[in-house]
């Protein structure tokens, strides 16, 4: 850092002296704004963390829908986890990164020596740490409200594995909205598109409950992929997801090459 | 020192559908000057600096910044170059201070933000989130960004645009600072008063082309006046006789004389009016010699019709 030297009630600037810092500075700083930003948002707390939280503790606490046979957080709990990947990696990026590029934000950065993929980069680090502490606290609450995961080594490398193919094909998704749509749209769609998965995902109605014609076309969509791969591993203790795992590594290919072909920067 | 210039761009063209933004334009830009980039809204100036910054591709000319090719060296050119965009570029809900921390981070021998905060009187508002800044206060965080770097050069795009006149006059000085220190300063601008107070080099286009280049003493140099109040209806035309060869005089309105004069006014030309006067009995007051203001020289090269 350099100070600025008072002169006699003349300021001396100091000489140029450019110079780029190295890329992971660059990029834990930027991961630290958008970070700080995200927590102080108001709405994106209620997003992320507020309604999964309430849809766990209110949907387990109350017979207000049949899950069928076993326990009701038993089910529940790997639905959430999924919700709340969604919420982070599609609704919350879209709407951020749909505003950056409205306000200029993106543009701005552009003219920075943080290049694009030090930005992505920046966004996946903050997208993961994000899921880190939603995944952590579904967790905590599941286990207090009574939740028995099916669980060895292999079951939790396995839901690992879901989540992150999950954030991954969402993440695509929400940078293909947020870089062709007008922010406002993005911001609309998303939430819509949060509501329509969180309905027809598995999440708080079983994919079973849909019918028979129905649940192979759930199952292919992202959502449903995630909150079936989840249930699979955890409640039925199956092993390695293959197709939901497939179906995710599709859709984050899709979403991401669309995303890098589309992107609008300002 | 390389004597080579900041920028120089040649024959440039850019159309936006059927929207010719620019239209052949040629300027160059010398290290450690300030040059101001003037024209009409719409005369292409945002385009010229956005292609300088390697946001926008030409559709033909050349362009060379620093001697880099703002797209193809964009990697080397980046950390080089300091930017302040026309508007926003800040992200709305980020904290001032937190905000110039984080691009301060970008570089490798930043100023300090705090430093900087205070110098750019915005210590009081550095936990005040942006959209909460005034209009003000925003463009001089977006300046402080533009600088934290260390730039060789420095693009400003209407630094000055909804300033109070305290702030008006720290942005002149902090740009007057960055010259001295050895920075190269493009800024676009529509006020007059910002060319005619900083810039070494003034541009003016119109229309996507180079109007007219110069010093501002070049510019408006080519004509000098000289204005002085006296009773009204003094003879003109006796006054004119005793002027070189060249020069005009009259009165308007009643009792304020101007007399004009291709070339500056020079002392032969006072001596000429004040020994008329005084062969004449008349106390000439208020008599002052003016050249001609930018804006003068800017209306008269690009009309006076209203621009979209």
């Amino acid at each position: 850092m350099t100070e600025i030297v008072e002169g006699q009630g003349s300021t001396d600037w100091p000489a140029p002296a450019p110079g780029a810092a190295p890329v992971p500075r660059m990029v834990a700083a930027q991961a630290g704004l958008e970070l700080r930003t995200l927590l102080r948002n108001g709405e994106q707390l209620l997003l992320t963390l507020i309604i999964p939280v309430l849809l766990l503790v209110v949907f387990s606490s109350e017979a207000l829908i049949s899950f069928g046979r076993g326990s009701r957080i038993n089910f529940l709990a790997p639905g959430i986890l999924a919700l709340a990947v969604m919420s982070t990696s599609f609704t919350s990026l879209a709407i951020g990164t749909g505003f950056e590029r409205r306000y200029g934000v993106l543009k701005r950065l552009g003219a920075t020596p943080l290049s694009r993929s030090g930005l992505i980069a920046a966004k996946a680090v903050t997208v993961g740490v994000v899921e880190i502490g939603q995944v952590v606290v579904i967790v905590a609450v599941s286990l207090a409200l009574g939740w028995a995961p099916h669980l060895t080594a292999a079951s939790v490398v396995w839901a690992l594995l879901v989540l992150a193919a999950g954030s991954a094909a969402f993440s695509g998704l929400a940078m293909l909205m947020a870089g062709t749509l007008r922010a406002e749209a993005t911001l609309a769609a998303a939430n819509l598109v949060y509501l329509v998965l969180l309905g027809i995902g598995g999440v708080i109605f079983p994919l079973t409950r849909f019918p028979a014609g129905m649940r192979p076309v759930l199952r292919l969509l992202p959502s449903g992929a995630m909150s079936d791969g989840l249930h699979s591993v955890l409640q039925a203790g199956a092993g390695l997801p293959g197709r939901d795992l497939l179906v995710l590594a599709l859709w984050a290919i899709a979403g991401i090459s669309l995303a890098a072909r589309t992107f609008r920067w300002e | 020192m390389t004597t080579e210039p900041a920028v120089e761009i040649s024959g440039l063209v850019k159309n936006y559908g059927p929207t010719t933004a620019l239209a052949g334009l040629s300027m160059r830009a010398e290290r450690g000057q300030v040059t101001a980039v003037l024209g009409p809204n719409g005369a292409g100036k945002t385009t010229t600096v956005e292609i300088c910054e390697g946001y926008r591709r030409a559709d033909a000319g050349t362009v060379r910044v620093l001697g880099l090719d703002p797209v193809r060296d964009a990697k080397a050119l980046r950390p080089r170059i300091g930017v302040m965009l026309q508007s926003g570029g800040i992200p709305t809900s980020a904290k001032a201070g937190d905000y110039l921390r984080v691009i301060a981070r970008f570089y490798a021998q930043p100023i300090d933000p705090g430093l900087l905060l205070a110098k750019l009187g915005l210590t009081e508002s550095a936990r005040t989130q942006f959209r909460r800044l005034s209009g003000g206060q925003q463009q001089r965080l977006s300046l402080a960004a533009a600088i934290i770097g260390r730039p060789d050069l420095v693009f400003l795009d209407e630094p000055t645009a909804g300033l109070d006149p305290q702030a008006r006059h720290a942005t002149w000085d902090l740009i007057s600072g960055l010259r001295a220190a050895g920075s190269t300063i493009i800024l676009t601008t529509h006020y007059l008063e910002d060319a005619e107070r900083l810039a070494d080099h003034v541009v003016i286009v119109d229309h996507g082309r180079l109007v007219t280049e110069g010093t501002p003493a070049e510019l408006t140099g080519t004509q000098g006046q000289l204005r002085f109040r006296a009773e009204p209806g003094l003879d003109t035309a006796s006054l004119l006789a005793a002027l070189p060869p060249g020069s005009a005089a009259k009165e308007s309105p009643a009792g304020a004389y101007l007399i004009e004069l291709a070339g500056s006014v020079d002392p032969q030309l006072l001596a000429a009016v004040t020994a008329w006067c005084a062969d004449q009995g008349v106390l000439a007051q208020s008599l002052r010699i003016e050249s001609r203001t930018l804006e003068d020289v800017f209306l008269e090269l690009t009309g006076r019709e209203l621009r979209p």
